[in-house]
């Protein structure tokens, strides 16, 4: 027997309350904004906001994507599926194309997101300045005044010491050039797809309670100095050994047998279609 | 004097609690020292009016709790006042008292017109960011945003108070008293500021590490002219720095005039002990 029977595993009262932070949010691009984060069967820190947000938008017609760093079979990914799927039935999917919800944590697909789609980012750390500045109300302060120099100070800083921005991931955005933004762990490589991105991008911070928001068409900017202006990671000259693209978000991996470096996609979707596409292109090219 | 003001306080209250029929008529001496023993409610600043002229330094000497490190944060906006007015001399604030701006141009205040040096470096310094990182944080916060330009005023600054150049990128955490005092105040000198709060730098150094850093702001008002508020319970700090000097007591000002005098023929029975207990 099962404990739970509302459709999308929460009552119709909780969903409403999700909504409720997520329309406030879409209102104020880029603003945090606190909610009742629920318990779920699965721990905090594991996707929880993310999933609370999933699972308050869908319904019955959607059609579900779920990736963990660029994998759609990772056992995260799969379990949260399996989640979604048992308490509503929707249909999951790898493509994002065929995709209308797409959860991730850490990155964001490489094929370009489309107005019919809604992008949902996990996030851990939602506050930009934490590093900075431990209070809560102090960095709310922050915020409300516009005082933006700590997120700017720790960019200062990293490139004193290493010569470079030396975010890995979660380089601090402005959005609608009011608020400060942690895009959550995605690389910087997909920094740019925010920016006038077609798709709705809702972040969800399950631990810390809080729900943001990059509506489509919003302007949304990495911080960058004069003088050491964004950059993406750079894979110049290197391509996919499986699939050939290049100009996408390459993993890096050491070859066992060979010891040496080689590259490869980290969405993983994106390089099984480019491979069924050649495989096909390559099928209809030796008949014609 | 015949210069007007650079900076003008006038009827400065800051209490910390909110009185009670005992103690809310100001008038009536009835508090202990500046303390109310029926509310508990603290005193901190009564009533102090001053004038801080361009290129001066205005000495505040006064006992522990006498209120004075509580009056630089007033100055500095790090508190809100219980009332009291105060006004800058530029062109865009005349006639405004400062304590009624929004806290957004409090900052900008701040980062334009301010610096400051606290008693306690901690609260003056991000202790683990570099040296240079802390100074910059000023430059940021006024509105540059070119790390090479604002690494350079860093580096310059830092080794006007003689941090040697291989240092500059530690964390002050890492450093002596007295070099966390010199960072504070490369720091609050970043934007050039017409005025300057400086509040105990030199207590808790050592003697000569105390000369040193007493130097240095000699050398300041000599070669930047930039008007300080020095702050200090030591008779010898302000016999040294400050052109006039202001005595306060719980929380009052009791007497003011020009440092000599002050020290030379002191009237109020207080300033008199303390002066006379020193020599
Ligand atoms: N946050 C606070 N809450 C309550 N009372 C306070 C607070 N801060 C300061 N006070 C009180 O206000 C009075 C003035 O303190 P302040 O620190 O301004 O004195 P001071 O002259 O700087 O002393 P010192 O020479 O020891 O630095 C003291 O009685 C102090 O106990
Ligand atoms: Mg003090
Ligand atoms: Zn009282």
């Amino acid at each position: 027997m099962r404990a739970n029977t509302h459709f999308a595993f929460f009552d119709e009262g909780s969903k409403k309350e999700i909504r409720r932070a997520t329309l406030k949010a879409v209102a104020i691009p880029g603003y945090q904004v606190p909610f009742a984060s629920r318990e779920m069967p699965i721990a905090r820190g594991w996707g929880t906001g993310g999933l609370q947000l999933t699972l308050s938008l869908i319904g019955k017609t959607d059609v579900l994507k779920v990736i963990d760093q660029g994998a759609d079979e990772s056992v995260n990914a799969v379990s949260i599926k399996k989640l979604v799927q048992e308490t509503t039935g929707v249909q999951v999917t790898d493509q994002t194309e065929e995709a209308d919800l797409i959860q991730s944590r850490h990155r964001i697909p490489e094929i370009p997101l489309t107005k019919d789609q809604i992008l949902v980012l996990q996030v851990p750390m939602p506050e930009p300045l934490r590093p900075v500045e431990a209070r809560e109300y102090a960095t709310k302060r922050m915020h409300s005044e516009d005082d933006y120099s700590g997120a700017w100070l720790m960019l200062f800083e990293q490139i004193v010491k290493y010569g470079k921005t030396a975010t890995a991931a979660d380089h601090p955005v402005y959005v609608n050039g009011r608020y400060v933004m942690a895009p959550s762990p995605i690389p910087r490589f997909d920094n740019p797809k925010m920016h006038q991105s077609e798709a709705l991008i809702l972040l969800g911070a399950g631990r810390e309670k809080k729900i943001y928001a990059v509506p489509p068409y919003t302007a949304v900017e990495s911080l960058a100095f004069e003088d050491y202006p964004f950059a993406v990671e750079s894979f110049e000259g290197q391509e996919c050994r499986l699939c050939g693209s290049a100009h996408i978000f390459l993993d890096e991996l050491i070859d066992q047998k060979t010891g040496e470096t080689v590259y490869q996609c980290n969405d993983t979707s994106y390089c099984m279609e480019q491979l069924n596409s050649t495989e096909k292109a390559g099928v209809e090219n030796s008949y014609a | 004097m015949h210069e007007e003001p650079i900076l003008k306080v006038r009827n400065l209250r800051k209490q910390f609690g909110s009185g009670c029929s005992h103690c809310a008529n100001l008038d009536s001496n009835r508090l202990e020292k500046n303390y109310c023993t029926v509310c508990g409610t603290v005193y901190a600043v009564r009533d102090v009016s001053l004038d801080l002229y361009p290129g001066e330094i205005l000495g505040i000497v006064g006992e522990s709790g006498s209120g004075k490190s509580t009056l630089m944060q007033c100055l500095y906006f790090d508190t809100d006042v219980a009332s009291g007015e105060a006004y800058i001399q530029t062109p865009a604030l005349t006639g405004t008292n400062v304590f009624e701006l929004s806290s957004q141009q409090k900052r900008s205040i701040r980062n334009h017109d301010y610096g400051m040096v606290y008693q306690n470096p901690v609260h003056g310094l991000k202790m683990n960011f570099s040296s240079v990182g802390n100074i910059a944080e000023k430059l940021i916060a006024a509105g540059n945003r070119n790390v090479g330009e604002m690494e350079a005023t860093s580096k310059r600054l830092l080794g006007n108070v003689h941090i040697p150049l291989h240092r500059m990128k530690e964390e002050p955490r890492n450093f002596s008293g007295g070099m966390q005092q010199r960072v504070q105040i490369a720091k609050a000198l970043s934007n050039n500021p017409p005025i300057l709060f400086l509040d105990e730098v030199t207590t808790g150094l050592d003697l000569s590490v105390q000369a040193n850093v007493l130097d240095l702001i000699k050398k300041i008002q000599r070669e930047l002219g930039i008007s300080m508020i020095v702050v200090s319970h030591d008779l010898a700090v302000i016999r040294m720095l400050a052109d006039r000097t202001i005595v306060m007591l719980n929380g009052e000002i009791i007497e003011q005039g020009l440092t000599d005098q002050v020290l030379e023929d002191p009237q109020h029975a207080y300033t008199q002990q303390l002066v006379y207990s020193l020599l």
